[in-house]
């Protein structure tokens, strides 16, 4: 177990700076995730952890010992890759020690702790077998065996399950849980799968081009995120935008471009904003509820244009004013195409940011 | 009503079709021998024809005796079948003043050919491992420049390497020649085996290094292990290229060392005496042996090892 620690970090690939003076400290035995779409530098980020790239300033800490100019090997870290990256002319157990023989390491020492993760990960009969001979989610298991044998402080997972079906995934997710409370090692995962992302993570750190948005519990990023990028990437059907001007009088409200008049009472304003702010309003899909005897006063109009099934639940898709919207129902809501609904959402619960900056309100 | 009749006129015709479909599955496979296989074929076997009947004629030039030969029936089987040119050309017929035949010829093209291999493909899969996992700096001019070294005509360097090896004192020595054919085989070799690791996912380079390997123990624990085809590529491509070279050898080897390909010609050349032509033609069979035997045994891996690029660890 350690702590990692990154500190003023800059890389940069000839003339593209990737991260430029980024912070992140990773506390001992805390699983985090970075999230963020292609391009945002996160396995830059993961690499530069690891050792595996030239950094041009900054400094990383694991373990409290700077490990800037140390060799991978030195850091006190295991990896696990997209693409496995097993070894391919060596056996599932080859693959496992190679560090380990590599390091020198004493021969009953390797059995044991061979012994000990074939056990936690219950590869023990694939041992003796090449990788092409092992299934995606078998292979996946040996290189995060590879990692664990290296009974290292701190792991890296760079994309670990994006090269498996959806049913390993979800598989293997759950398992990669059940690893990190037994194991209680720190861990830096690295993501574009949002549901990875919230279900593993003790904290997310949000990424985009270089900058880390928001650092923060899964639930607080899902619930109030800090920008408009984190609130639009983050969940699935994306949250609703709906952009219009504030209005401060009596209570607040947003007016959008063809009059219609949202209000927000309740709403947890950071500050004091005047009237006529230009604002884009944030709801989730599943805090919009369907209203049939409606409060007259907070009802929204929404014209229906279509309805998706998706089993579990069902989505409404449809225009408030100009905006497209999406309204996440129970599976036995019936509604047609072209319907004219009323509905409602709790201001307190949803996000408001400036159209411009796109920050938090 | 109408999507009714025509969907019961589209089964009673149903039926017909599918006869004919089974009648089809069933019968010869279409067009066998079209204008254009015809075509084909022919080409094929006047192709194959071409490069054959040299070699027939060798073959049964090289088993008449010289009485036949005179006759000069050049397309008939030998009526006697004789050996002992086979058995001149490899020991006894004479190179200039010395008449050995091929076998000190063969042994010195097999001495230099050995090593050479070796060290240039040795040499080769590092630089090109170095230069696809070791992006250091300037390795990109590097790399361009030992391509460049391909495209210099060997007579341009041919001079400038004699007066070099000369002050070096080892002009005209096995160490030269050898040294000569690692060096002209860098840029090819380099080439194939950067293109064949920059196939490789570096991730398991990545892989390697958290695991500790350096520079050697990633490339003889982790690299080497996967390049057998590509390897056996650059074997058929360095010793077909070896084997048969006459330039270098005969410029850098030195008498004593000359290999197969120089002494063929001293024997076929030969101004003094009768000229032998079964001597020579089984001569010649018996140096060009060596790069048929490799193609023919490794023909399928060389097809294999040159489509390697697609295939994934």
């Amino acid at each position: 177990m350690a702590s990692v620690s990154i500190r003023k970090l800059g890389v940069s690939f000839g003339s593209l700076s990737v991260l430029r003076d980024l912070d992140l400290e990773v506390a001992e035995g805390e699983f985090i995730v970075l999230l963020g779409p292609s391009g945002c530098g996160k396995s830059t980020l993961l690499n530069a952890v690891a050792g595996l790239l030239d950094i041009d300033a900054g400094q990383v800490w694991i373990g409290g010992k700077n490990v800037t100019w140390e060799e991978p090997k030195d850091r006190g870290i295991g990896m696990v890759f997209q693409s496995y990256a097993l070894y391919p002319r060596m056996t599932a157990e080859g693959n496992l020690t190679f560090g380990l023989r590599v390091a020198g390491v004493a021969k009953d020492e390797i059995a044991r702790r061979v012994v000990r993760t074939a056990e936690l990960l219950q590869i023990g009969p694939l041992l003796k077998r090449r990788p092409a001979e092992l299934s995606g989610g078998q292979r996946q298991r040996v290189a995060i065996g590879r990692a664990l044998v290296r009974e290292a402080g701190v792991f890296l997972f760079d994309e670990p399950l994006s090269n498996l079906d959806a049913k390993l995934r979800t598989e293997l997710r759950v398992e990669l849980k059940k690893l990190h409370m037994t194991l209680g090692s720190t861990m830096i995962y690295v993501t574009h799968d949002q549901i990875e992302a919230l279900t593993l993570a003790d904290r997310v750190a949000v990424m985009h081009q270089g900058v880390i948005q928001q650092l923060a519990a899964p639930k607080e990023i899902y619930q109030r995120p800090v920008n408009r990028f984190v609130a639009g990437f983050v969940g699935s059907p994306a949250m609703n935008f709906i952009s219009g001007e504030l209005v401060v009088d009596s209570a607040p409200a947003l007016r959008t471009q063809d009059g219609t008049t949202i209000p927000l009472s309740g709403y947890p304003f950071a500050e004091q904003s005047a009237s006529g702010r230009q604002v884009v309003l944030g709801v989730r899909p599943e805090q919009i509820h369907f209203d049939a005897h409606a409060q007259a006063a907070a009802a929204l109009p929404l014209k229906l244009t279509l309805v998706e099934p998706m089993g579990a639940d069902s989505l409404l898709w449809g225009t408030i004013g100009e905006e497209q919207v999406s309204v996440r129902v129970g599976p036995d809501e019936t509604h047609e195409h072209g319907e004219k609904i009323k509905v409602h959402f709790q201001p307190a619960a949803a996000s408001i940011f400036d159209a411009k900056t796109g920050e938090r309100l | 009503m109408s999507t009714v009749v025509s969907g019961a006129d589209m089964r009673a015709a149903g039926a017909k079709p599918r006869e004919d479909a089974r009648r089809d599955a069933e019968g010869p496979k279409p067009e066998r021998l079209s204008p254009g296989r015809i075509g084909i074929y022919a080409f094929l076997v006047v192709s194959a024809l071409f490069f054959l009947i040299p070699l027939y004629i060798m073959v049964v030039t090289s088993l008449k005796t010289m009485p036949e030969i005179r006759l000069g029936h050049l397309f008939n089987l030998p009526s006697e079948v004789s050996l002992q040119p086979w058995i001149d050309a490899w020991l006894h017929a004479c190179t200039g003043r010395d008449c050995f035949g091929l076998s000190p010829g063969f042994m010195n093209s097999v001495k230099i050919t050995v090593p050479s291999v070796i060290l240039s493909i040795l040499i080769g899969s590092i630089n090109g491992y170095a230069l696809s996992f070791w992006r250091y700096k300037g390795a990109n001019l590097l790399f361009g420049i030992l391509l460049f070294g391909a495209f210099v005509p060997y007579q341009v360097v041919i001079y400038p390497l004699i007066i070099g090896f000369r002050v070096m004192g080892i002009y005209s020595t096995m160490t030269c020649i050898i040294i000569v054919h690692t060096i002209f085989g860098m840029p090819i070799l380099t080439l194939l085996y950067r293109n064949f690791y920059a196939g490789l996912p570096i991730e398991l380079f990545k892989a390697a290094r958290v695991d500790g390997a350096g520079f050697w123990k990633t490339f003889f624990y982790v690299m080497v292990p996967m390049s057998v085809p590509i390897t056996i590529v650059a074997i058929i491509i360095q010793v077909t290229g070896i084997w048969n070279d006459f330039l270098f050898g005969i410029i850098f080897s030195g008498r004593p060392n000359w290999p197969m390909t120089v002494q063929l010609n001293n024997i076929v050349n030969t101004t003094t005496g009768v000229r032998e032509y079964n001597v020579n033609m089984a001569a010649t069979i018996l140096t060009a042996a060596v790069p048929l035997v490799i193609y023919f045994v490794s023909g399928r891996w060389f097809v294999r090892g040159i489509a390697a690029g697609a295939v994934k660890g």
